[in-house]
């Protein structure tokens, strides 16, 4: 399998008030391409920060402080892949979006609220697929002279026409730019001698500065008459977020483009969301529990939608959710994560059939079922203080299972069965040790 | 019979739409279109129903964060009372239409005045949606939980703290929690301090909008566990919205299916899920997602354009993607009827299609 994106003994800390709280304590995942991935597990257990540190975009207190994360995007660094921990900011934003692009947890937080729906999820179409929108408003307005206007519409069609090609043209040129600069910035990564260094410096530099505009777009943009000729880009990016929108299901979508965020209801608000992270068609999408707020119905509808988006346009999902029935039916992999640990990850069959580590056993007897009755089981104990995480392995004072050696080493990760793993020592040969 | 604790008649709430260049009001959002609930007391009621339908806008209502637009509310009013003003207000009479209105002014929990609520806001509660919206950023977690304590002046400094202890170990948290601010715990942490809120002033009614929907399955399964367990001790009385149908199945006495502002089924949890009637109810239970990857359930999709609550579909509201409507469907609206005892469904044809 070809690997997507890596991270290798990821540790993120927060620095706050009262001490450092370790919340990612090595965390080793993988995503490869084509695949949904699932991460499950305690709810404070690392899994938002896992992926917002996949971003970069851990919130401060917090950071990164070892570990890599490896990105294989284009066929050229599929070998070794990019490092992102050493790549500029510029860089990232680059990649936000365009290639990974994320559902925050909390819907209604990650929407600004003065701002009306459609520009919201208008700004994630003009920003990443700008080529498109404008190649096809070209041939929107091409079609309405070709079916026969007058003299003053036809002169004003062909000015909006050339503008949109000059504007296509120059974000074209930028883009191959930015591709050539990264090209050679891989080929630079690893050399440490003082020229690719401050070639590297140099590149990073340009990059930051290139601009996306041309001259004539700029100038023609000082003259308010001259300047309308966008709103039939406008339009266009309009006809199609009401498209999306209509895909994942939401009443009216041509009177919710002009509403603002609270007067949406809760689910409402969570597919504007889902759908500014889909605008922009990324190669990864990472979904921090995107349903949680949906009814099954809908649910079910944005499911399929995400299935099918895979076989288009998406190469591969990291879903993170509470709800295993939602991991069982759409993932194909899953990692159990506890208390800042990746405790176990296999394929989705073997981890309802045969689970390993004690945790993900009393996960999944938790889990309330259609025909359970009374009290539903719980793992007993609290959720670990991540300032003074337990010693060795962190599960190891709720584990009914425990032994000696648990509470002094940490267990490393083995390969219990083909794509089967589990970090355990009931599974490890130090065990009878 | 067992007694309700809330009775609410005809409610309904409309959000305005303006539009045009004076922003003129042109049309309604009916949130709530005309919705008859009882909720007795120490039962925990399920309110199930699509995104945008309405639960929190008629829980919201209940707890009076925003007026009604019609409709009456009565919150641990006697039968006799209520019964009393029902009739009144139903007659013929004008004198006794206007006494009805002036008994509703006391006993209307849409119509109380500010004073006259303010005792009644402690014994009503509320677990939000979305945790990092309702707790205040600025606040420690120990204050958060302490302000309802000191608003409704039950108890001194010492006290205070110490209930907020109690109240954190309740919920799971420990005690170097409590000089946190909120964006330093995970989702699910933050929805047990909401809920720890809303526990501390011993309330007698808790609606919880959605309380376990950021929690992963054993720490729901806790608060599930205590709540059932708080429900016992203090006899409390919930109104439980979640899309999580096993969560309600596992936690509530009885389960109403809302539809677009109204109610579309009523009735005891087994026979929900045993025998649903409504067809949107059907839809509803197929799409359950089951923690099995093996079992593939058939799923009703639904179809059709989802509805608009400017402009709701005439007849039965769920007619348009419905796969058993008929003319009468699209023309006459059906009301809540009752089944089977305690069973109430609003559809014309759930004879033929149970
Ligand atoms: N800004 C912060 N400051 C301090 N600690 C933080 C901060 N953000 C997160 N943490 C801590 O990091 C740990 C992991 O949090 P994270 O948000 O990743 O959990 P999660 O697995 O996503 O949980 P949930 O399912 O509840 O969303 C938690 O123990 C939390 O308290
Ligand atoms: N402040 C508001 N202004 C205008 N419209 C609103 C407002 N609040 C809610 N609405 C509308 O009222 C309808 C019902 O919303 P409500 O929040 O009650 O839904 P809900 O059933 O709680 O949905 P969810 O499960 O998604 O939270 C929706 O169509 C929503 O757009
Ligand atoms: S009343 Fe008619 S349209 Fe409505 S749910 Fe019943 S059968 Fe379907
Ligand atoms: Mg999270
Ligand atoms: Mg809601």
């Amino acid at each position: 399998m070809q690997r997507l994106i890596e991270t290798r003994e990821l540790y993120t800390d927060f620095f706050t008030f009262e001490g450092v709280v370790k919340a990612l304590n090595g965390v080793s995942i993988v995503v490869n391409q084509g695949e949904t991935y699932g991460l499950v597990g305690e709810s404070g257990c690392g899994k938002s920060v896992s992926v917002r540190s996949m971003m970069r975009i851990v919130q401060a207190p917090g950071k990164i402080v070892g570990g890599k994360i490896l990105l294989f995007l284009s066929k050229e660094d599929r070998e070794k892949g990019i490092d992102i921990l050493k790549r500029s900011e510029a860089y990232m934003e680059s990649i936000r979006g365009n290639d990974i692009s994320m559902i925050f947890q909390e819907a209604s937080t990650s929407l600004n609220p003065v701002l009306s729906i459609g520009y919201q999820v208008g700004e994630s179409f003009l920003l990443h697929r700008l080529d498109e929108m404008l190649s096809e408003t070209i041939d929107t307005l091409k079609g309405e002279i070709e079916s026969g206007v007058n003299i003053f519409s036809r002169l004003w069609k062909s000015f909006q026409i050339g503008m949109f090609r000059n504007e296509l043209e120059s974000y074209l040129k930028y883009k191959r730019r930015v591709e050539e600069i990264d090209r050679r910035l891989y080929e630079l990564e690893d050399s440490e001698d003082s020229e690719s260094v401050s070639e590297r410096n140099h590149l990073n530099r340009v990059r930051d500065r290139l601009s996306k505009k041309s001259g004539l777009v700029e100038f023609v943009e000082h003259f308010p008459v001259l300047r309308r000729y966008r709103k039939k880009l406008n339009k266009t990016v309009r006809k199609h977020i009401i498209m999306l929108l209509e895909e994942l299901g939401v009443p009216n979508p041509h009177n919710i483009v002009d509403r603002y965020p609270h007067e949406l209801s809760g689910g409402m608000q969570q597919r504007i969301v889902i759908a500014i992270a889909l605008a922009c068609h990324p190669t990864l999408l990472i979904a921090d529990e995107p349903t949680s707020n949906l009814d099954v119905t809908i649910q079910a509808q944005i499911v399929d939608l995400i299935k099918l988006l895979k076989k288009t346009t998406i190469s591969s999902v990291l879903f993170i959710t509470h709800d295993l029935g939602l991991v069982a039916e759409i993932c194909d992999r899953v990692t159990v994560m506890y208390a800042g640990d990746a405790c176990e990850t296999t394929s989705v069959t073997e981890l309802f059939e045969k689970p390993l580590h004690p945790y993900t056993k009393g996960l999944l007897r938790a889990v309330p079922k259609i025909d359970s009755e009374g009290e539903l089981e719980t793992i007993p104990g609290t959720v670990p203080n991540l300032i003074n995480p337990p010693t060795g392995c962190r599960f190891h004072p709720r584990c009914p299972h425990a032994m000696e050696i648990c509470s002094k080493e940490k267990p490393p990760t083995v390969e219990y069965s083909a794509g089967h793993s589990v970090a355990c020592f009931l599974y490890s040969e130090k065990k009878d040790m | 019979m067992a007694e309700n604790l809330i009775d609410i008649r005809e409610l309904k709430k409309y959000y305005p739409v303006h539009g045009g260049i004076f922003k003129r009001h042109i049309a309604d959002i009916k949130a709530v279109d005309g919705v008859d609930l009882k909720i007795e007391k120490g039962e925990c009621l399920g309110l199930v129903g699509e995104s945008g339908c309405g639960k929190t806008t008629l829980g919201k209502t209940i707890l009076r964060l925003h007026g009604a637009t019609s409709g009456r509310i009565y919150f641990g009013q006697s039968e006799d009372i209520i019964e009393r003003i029902e009739s009144l207000l139903k007659s013929e009479n004008p004198e006794e239409r206007q006494e009805g209105e002036k008994l509703l002014r006391q006993h209307d929990l849409t119509r109380l005045s500010r004073k006259n609520l303010l005792p009644l806001r402690k014994k009503i509660q509320i677990v939000f949606q979305d945790p990092s919206n309702s707790l205040n950023p600025r606040m420690l977690v120990k204050a958060i939980i302490a302000e309802p304590l000191i608003a409704q002046r039950l108890m001194s400094g010492k006290d205070i703290e110490k209930r907020v202890l109690e109240l954190l170990y309740t919920v799971g948290l420990a005690k170097e929690h409590m000089m946190r601010y909120p964006h330093e715990f995970s989702g699910g942490q933050r929805q047990r301090i909401a809920i720890a809120r809303a526990l501390a002033t011993y309330p007698e009614f808790i609606l919880m909008d959605e309380p376990t929907s950021a929690l992963d399955v054993s720490v729901q399964a806790q608060i599930l566990n205590l709540l059932k367990k708080l429900q016992d001790e203090f006899k409390l009385t919930y109104l439980f919205v979640t899309h999580h149908l096993l969560v309600v199945k596992h936690i509530s006495n009885r389960i109403a299916v809302m539809y677009l502002g109204k109610m579309a089924e009523l009735g005891p949890t087994a026979e929900i899920f045993d025998k649903p009637l409504h067809p949107y109810t059907k839809a509803l239970l197929s799409a359950i997602p089951i923690p099995d990857p093996k079992t593939k359930m058939e799923k009703i999709i639904l179809s059709g354009d989802v509805p608009n609550p400017i402009n709701p579909p005439s007849g039965c509201r769920f007619h348009p993607r419905c796969k058993y409507a008929k003319d009468i469907c699209r023309e006459v609206e059906p009301k809540l009827e009752v089944a089977e005892g305690r069973h109430q469904v609003a559809c014309h044809r759930w004879k033929e299609i149970s």
